[in-house]
């Protein structure tokens, strides 16, 4: 029987890889529910990351319509994405913040330098506490707050021309008109 | 009207494929040699409307035929003509169309090329390449039709992608496709030999050159995708550990086992059940890949088409294709007997050796590509698995394998003297070591043994295949056969296999030079300025507008010197594709053996200033000369005469096979 068995271990091995498989399919990487959606954003005061003697808080985000994204230079997506947030930076339709988010402050220096800096300001969270803090599960995502500092809206995975065009503008233009 | 042509061609392909899963296969059983004949009509058939269908698709892309969906999403009436036929595979459903095609090339090249085959056996073998048919062509016509109509139509098509719009990537995934979808040739010869209950010699000779041909197409693949990723994503990298990269490199690694199993299994009649399972192995994995990719599970920077439905399909025909043949598999494997036995050392464990670390190497890229997926699955959060977790890997199990490499050919099957093989290679071992010290003693100050390494084995695998060389043509006569007739057999795959050995000491040469020593340097340049790197002095010259067809681009100009010489003009741009509004770089690069310059355009600071990021990357092009070299050594291999001359021996008789010396045994 011993004998039989052995030649059933590559079919056991696929068994289990289908079970997650089946099991990734209905997690799907890009919906991730927040429950932080309508309610405020969670207080911070992080250092910049260009300035590690400044700091940078929630209260900076406030009382305009304003989005956080979430990136690191460790994250291939997060690549993907920055060239259409630095296109979309330059169309001055929102406050843009950055949470550099486990990363190394040279490293994301030195990203931002050559590859464009989208950002007002960023706030340098190496070990990812604020990061838990917003629920973040995984490099890039994007939060959009509205004038009173609730988060209405998170985006989860690199923003495209795409996803700002039916997405993102129709938020703000909404969130601007609101009091 | 044309388009509806192709969609019906579709469903006629479709119901060929059902008729060739069933009715050979069944013929076979049954032994009814008319339902065996159909086979080969059949294969045709199919062929024959899937190709319509592909040039269907072709036409609507060529005529801006925008009432088509795939057409108005992927299409562009300014794309240039080459972009436009690469569009038909810049998406999910016309890359599926392109697979089904490619599965209907192999079958017919199967049905039309093997002559010496019995009837039976390849009734059996194109029946199973009917049922993966099936698989492909019910997914993209229920869940997929790149024949979908759209209404109103569009004026005018949403463009290919720009990161597609590169003639490496117009070709890599015809390469790639090739390679992944001809592995199934294997697996259905594995599958038809599994069925049949005769696995043994001839089932490895039939199934080595359809192996090694899909190979050398998936190493193309490969070596096109990361030249593509260097030259595009301006980030001066080759490659990024990516999930849609690892489903490639996974079959090649798998396939690489296989091909060389296959030669034990050919000459030795050993290995036969590891062999056709790693002929499983290779096409599980390209399915897997498929999966991955096409699913959504895991998110990638390539994967442009994600959609559980979809998924949920993929997933459906991997459990009846991968589970079927390992069940398969775990019923018949019992049966099969044992090959011809071997001593500890050995070509044979030397061989084994080799397999089972580049499975174990496939095995932990699975893991590390899974790994998001797995900790996603068990609530422990997310992570992303990274370059470290890979490269480490490679550090630790390449030098093993080269070892083994170099060992391998000059060792004997069945049984080896050790104190001879130390006899052999004490040369070669002095040489590698002392050229590896050479070369990390004045480095070794900075902690970095890694190019010594490198060097040292790169040597010990020259220096193995010199003396290879020297032990086959020792005598006057056996080098006087070769000039004389260099096509004979077994010199085919001889030579195939030392290119291919010589392609990974470059290429291993190549990955360890450009990670030490290449230099980088992030600038803000105004124009007419000149910054000294590594040797070379940059001026910037400011930056212009050019318009492209589709595009408008900043392209910037850089003259490159050296000691006063001017040594190249380089032109990086910043491209903005007008339709899709994505801004793509373009790497200005200047490339020679020894060396790449490479410059990548930043961003506008305002005054005529830019932000430049220069690279200087020695022996980049190495990693693709390896490539290729391994690519042609597959080839050489593949066209060996022995494969192409009637063979009447129907299973090599081992006592035989052990008596023939060193000299005359072709490896691989």
């Amino acid at each position: 029987m011993a004998r039989y068995l052995r030649y059933l271990v590559p079919l056991l091995l696929f068994v289990l890889l289908v079970g997650l498989l089946y099991r990734g399919l209905s997690l799907d990487p890009k919906i991730v529910p927040s429950p932080l959606i309508g309610k405020p954003m969670p207080a911070f005061s992080l250092t910049r990351l260009d300035d590690a003697s400044a700091t940078i808080s929630d209260t900076d985000l406030r009382g305009k319509v304003s989005m956080l994204n979430v990136w690191a230079t460790w994250c291939t997506s997060c690549r993907a994405e920055h060239e259409t947030l630095v296109e979309f930076a330059r169309t001055g339709k929102i406050a843009i913040y950055g949470l550099n988010y486990k990363d190394d402050r040279a490293d994301a220096q030195r990203w931002l330098m050559q590859l464009g800096n989208p950002y007002i300001a960023n706030a340098f969270d190496p070990d990812g506490r604020t990061g838990i803090d917003w629920g973040v599960y995984g490099a890039p995502e994007t939060f959009i707050m509205d004038k009173h500092g609730i988060i209405r809206h998170k985006h989860i995975g690199p923003l495209t021309g795409q996803v700002i065009a039916t997405e993102i503008l129709p938020l703000i233009a909404k969130l601007e008109a609101s009091e | 009207m044309i388009p509806e042509l192709g969609h019906f061609s579709l469903i006629l392909a479709l119901c060929l494929s059902l008729v060739l899963a069933i009715f050979p296969m069944a013929g076979s059983l049954t032994n009814t040699p008319r339902w065996i004949a159909m086979a080969k009509p059949v294969a045709w058939g199919q062929f024959t409307f899937t190709a319509l269908a592909f040039a269907c698709l072709v036409n609507a892309f060529l005529s801006n035929d925008f009432s088509v969906a795939y057409v108005a999403q992927n299409g562009n009436s300014l794309l240039p003509t080459m972009y436009k036929i690469s569009a038909v595979w810049g998406a999910h459903e016309g890359s599926l169309l392109l697979w089904a095609f490619i599965l209907c090339c192999w079958t017919v090249a199967v049905a039309s090329l093997t002559r010496n085959l019995p009837a039976a056996v390849l009734a059996r073998v194109l029946s199973v390449m009917g049922m993966i048919s099936i698989g492909f062509l019910s997914f993209l016509l229920f869940t997929s039709n790149p024949f979908e109509r759209v209404f109103p139509v569009p004026l005018e098509g949403g463009d290919l992608n720009p990161l597609l719009q590169d003639p490496g990537l117009a070709i890599h995934p015809p390469m790639l496709y090739m390679g992944y979808v001809g592995m199934s040739v294997a697996f259905s010869f594995a599958i038809a030999a599994l069925i049949g209950g005769k696995l043994d010699a001839t089932w490895a000779r039939w199934s080595r050159p359809w192996t090694t041909v899909a190979w050398v197409f998936l190493t193309i693949g490969i070596t096109l995708g990361s030249w593509w990723a260097y030259n595009e994503l301006g980030w001066g990298g080759w490659w990024f550990w990516d999930p849609v990269e690892n489903a490639s490199f996974m079959p090649w690694l798998a396939a690489t086992a296989l091909i060389h199993s296959l030669a034990v299994t050919e000459k030795r009649g050993a290995f036969k059940r590891w062999t056709v399972l790693l002929s499983l192995l290779a096409f599980s994995l390209s399915l897997l890949g498929t999966f991955l990719v096409r699913s959504g599970v895991l998110t990638s920077v390539h994967s442009f088409a994600a959609d559980p439905a979809r998924g949920l399909f993929i997933l459906i025909f991997l459990c009846i294709v991968i589970g079927g043949s390992l069940a398969l598999y775990a019923w018949r494997a019992p049966d099969v007997t044992s090959g011809g036995r071997f001593s500890m050392l050995s070509r044979e464990t030397l061989l084994l050796g080799n397999n089972l670390l580049l499975i174990v190497i496939t095995a932990f890229i699975l893991l590390g590509t899974l790994a998001p997926l797995i900790y996603d699955a068990m609530g422990w959060g997310k992570i992303s698995v990274g370059f470290p977790w890979f490269t480490t890997m490679f550090v630790i199990f390449t030098p093993f394998m080269v070892v083994l490499m170099g060992l391998g050919p000059l060792t004997r099957w069945k049984h080896h003297e050790p104190a001879e093989l130390m006899r052999t290679f004490r040369v070669a071992m002095l040489v590698s070591v002392a050229a590896g010290l050479l070369v990390a003693l004045p480095i070794l100050h900075d902690f970095s043994p890694w190019p010594g390494l490198a060097v040292m084995l790169s040597v010990w695998l020259v220096s193995s295949l010199v003396l290879s060389l020297r032990q086959r043509y020792r005598n006057r006569a056996s080098l006087r056969a070769l000039l004389k007739n260099p096509w004979a057999r077994g010199n085919g795959s001889y030579f195939g296999m030392i290119i291919a050995h010589l392609g990974i000491a470059v290429f291993i040469i190549g990955v360890t030079f450009v990670t030490q020593f290449d230099v980088d340097k992030d600038v803000r340049m105004s124009p007419g300025q000149s910054i000294d790197m590594a040797g070379y002095t940059f001026r910037f010259d400011g930056v212009h507008t050019v318009q492209g067809p589709n595009y408008s681009a900043d392209r910037g100009s850089i003259v490159v010197s050296r000691d006063g010489k001017e040594v190249a003009q380089l032109g990086p741009e910043k491209r903005n594709y007008l339709v899709q509004r994505k801004p793509m770089t373009e790497a200005g690069i200047d490339a020679a053996l020894m060396r790449d310059l490479y410059v990548s355009l930043g961003e506008g600071l305002g005054g005529g200033d830019w932000s430049l990021r220069l690279y200087y990357k020695p022996f980049i092009r190495w990693i693709w000369l390896g490539g290729l070299m391994i690519a042609i050594g597959g080839l050489c291999a593949a066209l060996d005469r022995r494969y192409r001359i009637h063979v009447r021996e129907h299973a090599v008789q081992p006592a035989r096979a052990s008596r023939k010396t060193l000299a005359h045994e072709a490896h691989s």
